[in-house]
């Protein structure tokens, strides 16, 4: 039998092993995935906890009920990578065989990498927002939080959901006003971009969008620490931010098992052909989701559009063909703009995000880079979609390539 | 995309004065566009600038604060002294090679 292994049963790894099971045959390939837990998260939910508009336990379910029949789940925590033995040893001393491997253990928040997070302030005036854990607990810390000086900080890109920070900004600044408490509240948003995001025709969208909402932007800002006496963020250039509430985006790595393996950069991430997603120096090892080095968004519409033209490719490289299909690096994002309303992007590796309509050309109904109420819908439905069109590896109709029409080129 | 005239050399830019020929680069254009931003190059700015080359060279991509950083083994603060302000732009500046892509 030939032996597909999947590293993760997140996004990406739950729709690969879901669309190829349709793919492989049965009596040929064996399928097996492994993640740490058998908990699912729909991440794009973290954003909406500690505005209370949802809660933990609808946003989590088992990971094995998302995955196929015929597809072997295993739980454990992977210890190291073996390429020259095509094998995997997880930490309970498991041993798992492969012929063809796939790497999808995604991104995590690494608090504990800038000195001063994870000190005395930690989850109280300092949190995060990227596990559910810390979601919880800062929906617990803004109940309490009245007055004051409240930072959102990025520490340094790349980071999963790059747009997540601004949309916890623009939320929290809705979400002050219902409560009647942004005249008594300071926001400022620092990050080490020289801008609101990182291409700039959005980036001046998304300035002006912090700008209308009184949130002041601090940029360039490389963070060296947290200074738990003056309770600030400290710039490496000597610049002091305080706060009495901080929500910190903390430096992002790939999973720990991908740099004891050899397999990973200086942060963890694979290096990939951005085109196929074929780990470099390997015929074997492919990256997926978060967890590759590729030069676009660490998001799920990412892992969704990767994972359309990774099968194709797939089928054709174990059966000996070139693989010609060509990954483009379409992102596809709602941005949360509080008020009920949302901006959408889409962009790939050469196309920044543009304004326009999507996703019929002129007619939409979705606006690019536009507040629209369409767009709120759009994202709040999308829960639904991810659960029951996406995860099961069901065609969804948006092509996994980006379209240039409909889309408005600035002069 | 332009060109302009610094320290005698004409070089081929882009808007924000970064060279978009690594060819044209040289040690003399190096120590001309550190000039300009109001650097002058000691041996411990060329080790820098010699890795970003090789490494620009290797991967294609101009590296990262974090990368020259624990490539080097220098702490981000001496990159900080070294090229005050904005480091990451100001290593890629002198040293010939596009602006590092910000991350998406």
């Amino acid at each position: 039998m030939h032996e597909l292994l999947v590293l993760g049963g997140g996004t990406a790894g739950t729709m690969i092993v879901n669309k190829l099971r349709r793919r492989l045959d049965p009596t040929l390939w064996n399928i097996t995935v492994v993640d740490r837990d058998d908990v699912h998260h729909y991440q794009p939910g973290y954003l909406q906890v500690p505005f209370g508009t949802t809660s933990p336990a609808r946003i989590t379910r088992s990971r094995h009920a998302q995955i196929a029949d015929g597809v072997r789940f295993v739980t454990g925590e992977v210890d190291v990578v073996d390429p020259e033995r095509n094998e995997v040893r997880l930490s309970d001393g498991t041993e798992l065989h492969y012929e063809q491997l796939v790497i999808a253990t995604g991104t995590s928040p690494r608090p504990e990498e800038t000195p001063g997070v994870t000190g005395a302030l930690w989850r109280r005036s300092v949190h995060e927002f990227y596990t559910l854990e810390g979601a919880t607990l800062l929906r617990d810390a803004l109940t309490r939080f009245t007055s004051g000086r409240l930072v959102v900080h990025i520490t340094e890109m790349p980071i999963k959901c790059p747009v997540a920070p601004l949309e916890f900004a623009c939320l929290a600044d809705s979400w002050l006003r219902e409560h009647g408490r942004r005249d008594d509240v300071e926001l400022v948003f620092v990050t080490p971009l020289s801008g609101a995001f990182t291409r700039p025709i959005a980036a001046e969208r998304f300035g002006s969008l912090l700008q209308e909402r009184g949130i002041t932007v601090e940029t360039d800002f490389v963070v060296e620490q947290v200074d738990e006496d003056a309770s600030a963020l400290v710039s490496y250039d000597g610049r002091s931010v305080p706060f009495d509430l901080l929500v910190t985006v903390p430096l992002n790595m790939g999973a720990d098992f991908v740099g004891r393996s050899g397999l990973g950069d200086d942060l963890n991430y694979v290096p990939v052909d951005p085109k196929t997603l074929l780990a470099r120096g390997h015929d074997n090892i492919f990256a997926l989701g978060d967890a590759s080095d590729i030069p676009t968004s660490k998001a799920g519409s990412v892992a969704h559009f990767s994972v359309h033209v990774f099968v194709e490719n797939f089928l054709d490289h174990v059966a000996g063909r070139p693989m010609t299909h060509e990954f483009d690096g379409h992102a596809n994002c709602f941005i949360e703009s509080g008020d009920g309303k949302a901006l959408l992007i889409d962009f790939n590796y050469e196309v920044e995000p543009l304004p326009g309509r999507f996703p019929l050309p002129y007619v939409g109904p979705l606006g690019l880079l536009q507040e629209t109420r369409a767009n709120h819908l759009g994202k709040q439905s999308f829960a639904w979609v991810y659960w029951n069109v996406l995860l099961p590896g069901r065609p969804l109709p948006l092509p996994a390539a980006m379209s240039m029409t409909g889309k408005h080129v600035p002069a | 995309m332009s060109t302009t005239t610094i320290g005698g050399h004409t070089l081929t830019v882009d808007d924000e004065g970064f060279l978009t020929d690594p060819t044209e680069w040289s040690e003399e254009v190096a120590a001309a566009l550190a000039e300009q931003i109001g650097v002058t190059l000691e041996s411990e700015h060329w080790a820098i600038l010699g890795f970003l080359r090789a490494e620009h060279a290797r991967t294609g991509e101009t590296p990262t604060l974090r990368r020259v950083s624990t490539g080097m083994q220098i702490p981000v603060k001496r990159l900080f002294e070294l090229f005050p302000v904005k480091p990451a732009k100001k290593m890629a500046y002198v040293a010939g090679l596009p602006k590092p892509r910000g991350c998406v």
